[in-house]
């Protein structure tokens, strides 16, 4: 074919301002959609553009009306009270942002060690009723926390589970494993059972045979599967807030929400908090990228 | 290499499915032995059995003189070549074909020296560096075939292993297997569907249906006395024509008039089809001697062969095969002349060779 319509017309003089047009008389549509785009951009990036200024304000120019955009002087003193008590040491923020870091990493470790092999196992093996146990699986992740966590909280009570980062790990675990076991079987069902046939001939265990041949081929999969529960434990605010009270258990989300209040609420602060709060979550996703979609996309997806 | 005995094999899989009903096979020591079937006949699963990759329902399997029912894939010492090839992606040719052996925990040299010489009989000498994304299909049935080499199994079970190559290709690995199994001495069950590879390669067949054997012979007794009409109608390209036969004074007759030579001792009140090869059958001019009137249907010229679809006695689809030489024009009236011997004779009832 020679040049296509569109190219003929974007080679025009409008070039230099205008991307090139999908299709003839698409300009103006390709303009409107840019134009909306750059709303929605704003939209949804304000607050996020607002909390990382409100965390290098001063705070009296948090508090200036008007507000100010641009003409502020910038600060780093939020950040040091993040990580830094006052008083010295270290502040009970970031007491609780290492408390994230184990509840999540390890409730995310203990779903994703649980997860795969069961997934494995839906994929490879005849289970009886297998599609109503997965069901019964995911059905577990329909009910939103909130309806759960007073059962949840006598029963920790119980057995001594309340405020105590053990209790926090056990429950993301659970919450974890269904989606861990749903989003693994789309992986493992893509990776043909005949490797670990040929593997088994060749003279190994079924187990060798799944670790040695099956798990390399899985792991971007794990990855993608992990950074999801790992964001779920890390956002998780619901039991958190029920399940725990004392500084040293707390995890980030129910801390930072605890500045707020009170008689004067320290935005600066909380700004700072959630921006510390944010990151880990963004570099993940940012680092997986790829297998996150190739998780949303293929593992996600039922035949 | 040794022997493979099935015997009375029965598999039902857990969701009810029925794939092999009943399987006797009797596989002698350095046998090329071809299932061929239908698809869904059970013969991937008869093949899953003897290698241990799925349990049998009932019935026995022996590996040489080892009773292997209750024995792991990895101890029954077996090679199998599978359609989709299953070669390790993340691994070179080299350590795809090492890779069985250090499973065994030979020593290094000798690792080495094995993987060289199954590279050398497939030669794959410059492909061992080579992942298998970077291999052609061909090329990666050949690895397939050296990894089931390196181990020098008891036995080689090949599923379909050529059903991805072209037909070219497909040819000559065909010749080279068939080497190779000779060269070695192996014991192989090959399976296919494929009808002329089972004739070329193996030196006996088994045909299958529905989960049971149909008949086992060499490639010329199937070919020339099928065991039922199924086999009849499945080995042959075109296959048998079956026609429907009455006995009348010691000749069998076709609604048309064609006579063929009866074999002995046939009941005279039963329904029969006769089982006539379209080499058997001849066209010839109308009225030629012994011939029976007949029209041509049409021909398909296949450059080294003609084969006219003729109607005779009502039937639009008796096929000959003709020599390219001797061609007739569509609709022309004709003759239809039996050449062959005495043709192999069905019940109807039955479906199977009376005589
Ligand atoms: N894991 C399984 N679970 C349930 N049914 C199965 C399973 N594997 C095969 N079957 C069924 O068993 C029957 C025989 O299958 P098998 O794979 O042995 O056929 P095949 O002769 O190898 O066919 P093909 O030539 O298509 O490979 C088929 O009806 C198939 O659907
Ligand atoms: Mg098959």
């Amino acid at each position: 074919m020679a040049v296509s319509v569109d190219e003929a017309v974007s080679t025009g003089p409008a070039r230099d301002h205008t991307p090139p047009a999908r299709r003839l008389g698409s300009r103006g549509r390709s303009v409107l959609e840019v134009a909306l785009l750059t709303v929605l951009a704003v939209v949804m990036l304000f607050p996020v553009l607002w909390m990382i200024e409100t965390s290098i304000k001063e705070n009296r120019d948090v508090y200036a009306i008007p507000a100010k955009f641009f003409d502020f002087k910038v600060t780093l003193d939020h950040y040091k009270d993040v990580f830094v008590d006052p008083g010295g040491g270290r502040s009970a923020l970031s007491v609780s942002f290492l408390n994230s870091v184990v509840v999540a990493g390890v409730s995310t470790v203990l779903a994703t060690v649980l997860g795969v092999p069961a997934a494995w196992a839906y994929s490879r093996f005849a289970v009886k009723a297998k599609k109503d146990q997965l069901f019964f699986i995911l059905s577990t992740r329909f009910m939103p926390p909130v309806v759960v966590v007073i059962p949840i909280f006598l029963m920790y009570r119980q057995v001594g589970l309340i405020d105590n980062k053990l209790g926090l790990i056990l429950i993301y675990a659970a919450f974890n494993v269904p989606f861990t076991i749903w989003m693994m079987k789309g992986f493992v069902d893509e990776v043909p059972a005949e490797y670990e046939d040929a593997a088994m001939l060749d003279g190994y265990t079924r187990l060798q045979a799944f670790r040695r041949f099956t798990l390399p081929l899985l792991v971007p999969g794990i990855a993608a599967t992990a950074v999801f529960a790992l964001i779920f434990s890390w956002n998780e605010f619901v039991f958190a807030t029920f399940l725990t009270s004392s500084d040293d258990v707390r995890t980030a989300p129910p801390a930072i929400a605890g500045l707020i209040g009170g008689t004067t609420t320290d935005w600066g602060l909380v700004a700072a908090a959630s921006v510390v709060f944010a990151l880990p979550v963004l570099v993940f996703a940012y680092l997986v990228r790829k297998h996150l979609i190739a998780g949303v996309t293929l593992g996600a997806v039922r035949r | 290499m040794a022997g493979i005995e099935v015997s009375a094999l029965h598999k039902r899989y857990p969701d009810g499915t029925v794939a092999v009903e009943h399987v006797d096979l009797s596989i002698g020591d350095g046998e090329l032995f071809v299932m061929l079937g239908p698809s869904g006949c059970g013969k991937t699963t008869t093949l899953r059995a003897i290698a241990g990759l799925e349990r049998q329902t009932t019935g026995d399997i022996r590996i040489g003189d080892t009773l292997v029912n209750d024995l792991p894939p990895a101890e029954r010492d077996i090679a199998m070549v599978f359609q989709f090839y299953a070669l390790y992606p993340h691994l070179k040719t080299r350590d795809n074909l090492a890779f069985p052996l250090r499973a065994e925990g030979l020593p290094k040299p000798e690792v080495h020296e094995r993987v060289n010489e199954a590279a050398r009989l497939m030669r794959l000498g410059p492909l061992l560096d080579r992942r298998p994304r970077q291999l052609s299909g061909g090329e990666q049935q050949r690895v397939a075939l050296a990894r089931a080499l390196v181990r020098r199994p008891r036995a080689f079970l090949m599923d379909e292993p050529l059903t991805n190559l072209d037909a070219e290709l497909r040819a000559d690995m065909r010749t080279e297997i068939k080497h190779l199994q000779g060269e070695l001495g192996a014991t192989m069950v090959y399976v296919t569907h494929d009808q002329v590879e089972a004739m070329s390669l193996g030196h006996r067949i088994a045909i299958l249906n529905k989960g049971r054997v149909e008949q086992i012979g060499t490639p010329l007794e199937v070919y020339d006395r099928p065991a039922s009409l199924f086999c009849a109608a499945f080995i042959g390209s075109p296959p048998m024509n079956l026609i429907e036969v009455e006995v009348a004074d010691g000749q069998l007759r076709s609604q048309g008039g064609l006579v063929l030579t009866p074999p002995p001792g046939l009941a005279r009140d039963r329904r029969l089809v006769a089982g006539v090869r379209p080499e058997a059958l001849e066209v010839t001019d109308p009225g030629a001697e012994r011939s029976v009137p007949a029209r041509v249907v049409s021909a398909e010229w296949l450059g080294d062969e003609i084969i006219y679809v003729v109607d005779h006695g009502g039937r639009r689809d008796v096929r000959v095969r003709m020599p390219p030489t001797v061609r007739f024009a569509a609709d022309a009236k004709v003759g239809l002349r039996h050449t062959g011997g005495t043709p192999a004779v069905y019940d109807v009832r039955t479906e199977e060779l009376v005589a």
